[in-house]
């Protein structure tokens, strides 16, 4: 086994699902400790497929054809019962309700559940119910049911219930889309601070412009295939690819690209989030009005 | 006589806590309209009383005219259409041709109208092959283009869409923008409730924005972003272009830049007006 610092490491993975042509094709990936991972592309990429080879629940749940390597936090997902790969990896759903138990009435037994399934005894369960309820911002609402929360506090709790196992790696299928802006912010918000915290987080979002202001690195899915990989800026910056492919570039990558070709205002770092922009332009058009 | 009245309505959802706050607001044909505001804040209830699904507790909702509680709610909808945020909530049928054909069919047309209209829906919002499909056989975008089909194909004059670029890629929300942009140029008024402004930017040219059960706000798209408190005070941020336009308006970049293109000519503008001035290349 490869002793680098890489919490995901895939290989020529080919999978697809029972009855159906692959859906994934030769996805190669590696995500170092501490990073935060962004998957883009448009619906039906394999985005949500990939989430799920990462806690095996492909291939153990859906079954289907598999080829080449998925490894975890060390652990091989082909070898390895999803019960055991989620101590070391949580997948966050892109619907929290989909994610609940459907039997607790609050929000401290929510969280406990999954727990409970894996055999924490109750002293250690109640302290990590704890530390996971104030990692996503939901302390003081324990005794609060899951179902009479908003939006993103669910998808928070959602998130709690797969902190508490303490895993490495957080998988996130687009946690935020089904959310207000309100609450697309707070599981942002969530995402970033458990990041800094050190844990690994391989997020698949639509949400470009606010991946650009966080992602380290970023991989672009297309009919199954990585159309492109590499750092945040490098792949958010190649805007006719990225259209090709269905997704849209931030608005302000989108413009210094259309100034570039309209005016001599060629940055030398095109801007990816509306801070580089506002510098970048201020700099630029305070100089020209001299 | 506006298309939809709607005179100081109030309306509980029978506890104590009121969804609407008094709210007046008049609706005219060929509009398209833009419900904005954060979820709890009365949108979607809002949205409801167009069409009789949600009657007022207090005040009234006149449609061309006609109090909605006065007729029956399905033939308010023949009026006014709905799509519903959640497929799910609205799809019953086990093929796509038969979702969309059930409208028409319902409304008593002559077979061969709901063949045409069945037919022109479908091919309307791009499901054309897949009628033949399972309605949950599709991807949720495509699933939510079918909830459109089915209620196109009743030609309603006012479309009522909640969330419809919600789980949409970037094809997905151009084939809704050009959808709403055809239904307006073919004379129906379109209102939709959505989170996503820079889509609102793009489609839309009037906002209503709602919290708290009443509308703080209701203008031009454009004259609306430009009101950055009373959208900060609903958590609402404008499209990120109007973002920065806002923050270069010191430079001379027009604050009112809605969209790339019009954030791009204003910048390119006023560097052709001030040619001769040496510019440093970053």
């Amino acid at each position: 086994m490869p002793t680098d610092d890489a919490s995901v490491r895939v290989e020529g993975l080919i999978y697809g699902y029972p009855g159906h042509a692959p859906i994934l094709h030769d996805i190669n990936m590696k995500v170092m400790k501490g990073e935060m991972f962004g998957i883009i592309g448009p619906n039906g990429a394999g985005k949500s497929t990939l989430c799920k080879a990462l806690n095996g629940l492909v291939p153990h749940f859906y079954g289907g054809t598999y080829g080449g390597s998925v490894i975890v936090s060390g652990m091989d997902a082909m070898k390895h019962t999803v019960a055991e790969l989620s101590l070391r990896v949580g997948l966050v759903f892109q619907e929290p309700t989909n994610q609940f138990s459907g039997v607790s009435t609050r929000v401290d037994e929510e969280v406990a559940f999954g727990m409970s399934m894996m055999g924490f005894d109750r002293h250690e369960m109640s302290s990590r119910i704890t530390d996971a309820l104030k990692q996503v911002g939901l302390e003081g609402l324990e005794d609060r049911s899951p179902y009479e929360l908003s939006g993103g506090q669910q998808q928070r709790l959602a998130i709690a219930t797969v902190l508490a196992v303490r895993p490495e790696v957080i998988v996130m299928d687009e946690p935020t889309a089904q959310l207000d802006p309100v609450g697309k912010t707070e599981v942002l918000e969530t995402m970033h601070a458990l990041n800094k915290e050190g844990y690994t987080i391989i997020v698949a979002e639509h949400e470009i412009e606010e991946l650009a202001t966080f992602a380290d690195r970023i991989m672009a899915l297309n009919e199954g295939r990585i159309m492109m990989e590499g750092s945040t800026r490098g792949v958010l910056t190649q805007i006719d690819q990225l259209r090709k492919m269905g997704v849209d570039p931030p608005s302000v990558t989108e413009l210094s690209h259309l100034l570039a070709d309209k005016t001599a205002l060629r940055p030398e770092k095109y801007p990816i989030t509306l801070e580089e922009a506002i510098a970048l332009y201020r700099d630029l058009l305070g100089e020209t009005l001299r | 006589m506006s298309l939809i009245d709607v005179q100081d309505v109030w309306y509980s959802y029978g506890n104590r806590v009121m969804a609407l706050n008094g709210v007046s607001l008049r609706i005219e044909p060929k509009e398209t309209i833009a419900l904005i505001g954060q979820n709890g804040g009365g949108k979607t209830t809002l949205a409801k009383q167009f069409n009789g699904l949600l009657k007022p507790t207090k005040g009234r909702v006149l449609v061309k005219g006609v109090g909605t509680g006065e007729v029956p709610a399905n033939r308010l909808a023949l009026t006014v259409g709905y799509v519903f945020q959640n497929p799910s909530h609205q799809i019953f049928s086990s093929k796509v041709w038969d979702e969309v054909a059930f409208g028409p069919k319902n409304a008593g047309l002559a077979p061969q109208e709901v063949e045409a209209r069945t037919k022109w829906a479908i091919e309307a919002v791009g499901l054309s092959g897949f009628e033949q499909t399972h309605p949950y056989d599709l991807d949720y975008g495509k699933m939510k283009l079918l909830t459109i089909a089915s209620i196109m194909s009743i030609k309603p004059e006012v479309y009522c869409l909640d969330e419809p670029t919600t789980g949409q890629d970037h094809q997905g929300r151009r084939r809704v923008a050009e959808l709403i942009q055809s239904l307006n140029d073919a004379g129906s008024t379109v209102i939709v409730i959505t989170h996503d402004m820079k889509f609102v930017a793009e489609v839309v040219k009037r906002i209503v924005l709602v919290a708290e059960g009443k509308i703080v706000a209701d203008g031009h798209t454009r004259e609306i972003f430009e009101k950055t408190d009373t959208l900060a005070g609903a958590q609402i941020r404008p499209p990120q272009i109007t973002q920065l336009a806002h923050a270069l308006a010191g430079c001379g970049v027009r604050p009112d830049s809605m969209t790339v293109r019009e954030a791009a000519d204003s910048i390119a503008g006023m560097i052709s007006g001030r040619k001769g001035h040496s510019l440093r290349h970053a």
